[in-house]
């Protein structure tokens, strides 16, 4: 039996063949868009009052401070430990980074003794949990190393830094590897025409042109890392979290949890939400290219 | 024994090339004089481009010999630069480094390979660009230019290593058609300059207006070659016949 053709598919406008377009944020009318932020941060709202709200019933009871000024009072001290948060995922990206690129252009090498050991080291990191990594760093990096008669420190947080680095690059190896195999053959091949040997057309040919690809989710990366770092206060080095535990108890008041962990939620949320929308935005104006 | 120039510059002797179990290149032999303009012409899949290829190592092969200048090109110990600084190529997709501009394609590999002095690398650029008629896009990005335009960057920087040779993978076939010419037209000044070139091209009739020498490849062997003339108007074997009446 023949199926019924209608007279659109006649003139060739099947839908088949209609121009298809991801749905963009600035697709949905503005209406949506604010109603969207509101209802979250509606909810935002609601959550907060039904944690702060027993307290201020509480709080009529006794001579006690409001939740809002306690967490006033220990903001100074939570923004230094919160620092320290962003010190660490600083240097543990940058080292990470650095390694990572490394290991990345390893694992693309022509030569099996250079790519296979790469690639065993980046899987080895990549799917080994964070915490686990971070206790072995703190337990087998000595706590000071002499070298030459120079005696160097190892501070438990030094150490952190080292054992955060080992995902990040790891998962940086696999991001370059994934970059440097979508360049075009085309460019190794003009390169090599040219008379540029291979080191020489990985630097300053391909691996420029992997900036692009690899920024996106380098960013992102950065920002899991960060919400990773109060895993360091696991193993005994002081950051936010420790800070807010330390402030809890010397507060001594059962209310003032939900509140304060809140509060250290939203200073993640506020450092590490830019960062993904610009990543997002990236990823949006670089999908389009090449 | 030195080479001089009333020598070929590219000879190939019985040639063989294979990826796999595919035989590309079953026994190709021609040789090229210096100055001389070759275009190989030939159906799709018939080693054309695996041809060039091989003649600056690009691809290896599996036996026979291709000299450059006397030097044989798939010799272990052959210095790869001096190869490359004698044969220049270009491709079908441009391949321009898209993280630089025109002006910096062109100058990038003599002063990253050849280690030449930036202001002079960068004068001699100025004059290729203009050469290739592109002056005032020196500092346009390769995705700022049309196919033609980027394939004259191409052919630019090709030149910038100062090639004894050019070879010329079907540098057409990519393009507009109202952008062919410009390409050709730039091809055909470097001809008339005496450079020695060999083109793998669709274009019949610019091959006819350009070539010294007309080889036809099927299957991975030379059926056919002589002057465009000869080769246009008296073509002796069958499939060359064949293959011209398709396309003429």
């Amino acid at each position: 039996m023949k199926k019924a053709v209608t007279p659109e598919q006649i003139k060739g406008h099947l839908p088949v063949l209609l121009p298809t377009r991801k749905l963009m944020l600035s697709d949905i009318p503005l209406h949506d868009r604010l109603f969207n932020i509101w209802t979250a941060g509606a909810l935002l709202i609601a959550f907060l009052a039904s944690a702060i709200g027993p307290s201020f019933a509480q709080a009529g009871a006794g001579p006690a401070r409001s939740i809002i000024t306690i967490l006033l009072d220990w903001t100074p001290s939570i923004a230094k430990a919160f620092g320290f948060n962003v010190l660490i995922s600083i240097f543990a990206m940058a080292i990470g980074t650095v390694l990572g690129v490394g290991l990345g252009v390893l694992q693309v090498s022509p030569r099996a003794v250079i790519r296979r050991p790469a690639w065993l080291v980046t899987q080895f990191f990549r799917n080994s949990p964070w915490l686990v990594l971070l206790f072995y760093c703190i337990l087998l990096i000595p706590f000071k190393i002499t070298l030459f008669g120079v005696t160097i420190p190892f501070p438990g947080w030094i150490k952190a830094v080292i054992g955060l680095s080992l995902p990040v690059m790891a998962y940086m190896s696999e991001y370059m590897r994934g970059a440097i195999n979508s360049i075009p053959t085309g460019q190794w091949e003009s390169a090599q025409s040219l008379g540029f040997t291979r080191g020489q057309t990985m630097r300053d040919i391909i691996l420029p042109q992997t900036i692009k690809r690899v920024l996106p989710p380098w960013m992102n990366l950065y920002a899991v890392l960060t919400m990773a770092t109060p895993l360091v206060s696991i193993v005994g080095v002081s950051e936010v979290m420790s800070l807010t535990r330390a402030a809890l108890s010397a507060e001594g008041r059962v209310d003032l949890l939900i509140p304060m962990y809140l509060y250290i939620l939203c200073w993640f949320f506020i450092y590490c939400y830019p960062i993904s929308t610009l990543t997002g935005r990236l990823e949006r104006r670089y999908s389009v290219k090449l | 024994m030195p080479w001089t120039p009333d020598q070929p510059i590219i000879s190939l002797k019985d040639v063989h090339k294979s990826f796999g179990q595919i035989e590309v290149l079953r026994g190709i032999s021609m040789d090229v004089m210096k100055g001389e303009v070759v275009c190989i012409i030939g159906p799709s899949g018939s080693g054309k481009s695996t041809l060039i290829r091989c003649i600056n190592a690009l691809n290896d092969i599996q036996s026979g010999s291709i000299t450059v200048e006397g030097q044989e090109v798939h010799d272990q110990k052959l210095d790869m630069l001096a190869l490359r600084k004698k044969v220049g190529m270009v491709f079908q997709q441009y391949n321009l480094f898209p993280h630089k501009t025109a002006l910096e394609n062109v100058m990038m590999a003599p002063i990253k390979v050849l280690k030449q002095n930036r202001s002079e690398v960068e004068l001699r650029a100025r004059a290729l660009l203009k050469k290739v008629r592109l002056e005032g896009k020196e500092n346009a990005y390769p995705g700022e230019l049309s196919g033609g335009q980027q394939q004259r960057v191409a052919i630019a920087r090709s030149l910038a290593m100062n090639p004894d040779v050019m070879l010329f993978d079907e540098v057409t076939a990519a393009l507009d058609p109202e952008t062919v010419k410009e390409v050709l037209v730039t091809i055909k000044d470097l001809a008339a300059e005496g450079m020695t070139c060999i083109l793998v091209t669709h274009e019949m009739g610019f091959a006819r207006e350009i070539a010294d020498c007309i080889y036809f490849t099927d299957k991975g062997v030379i059926v056919e070659y002589g002057p465009p003339q000869t080769f246009f108007e008296n073509a002796k074997d069958p499939r060359t016949k064949q293959f011209l009446s398709q396309i003429l």
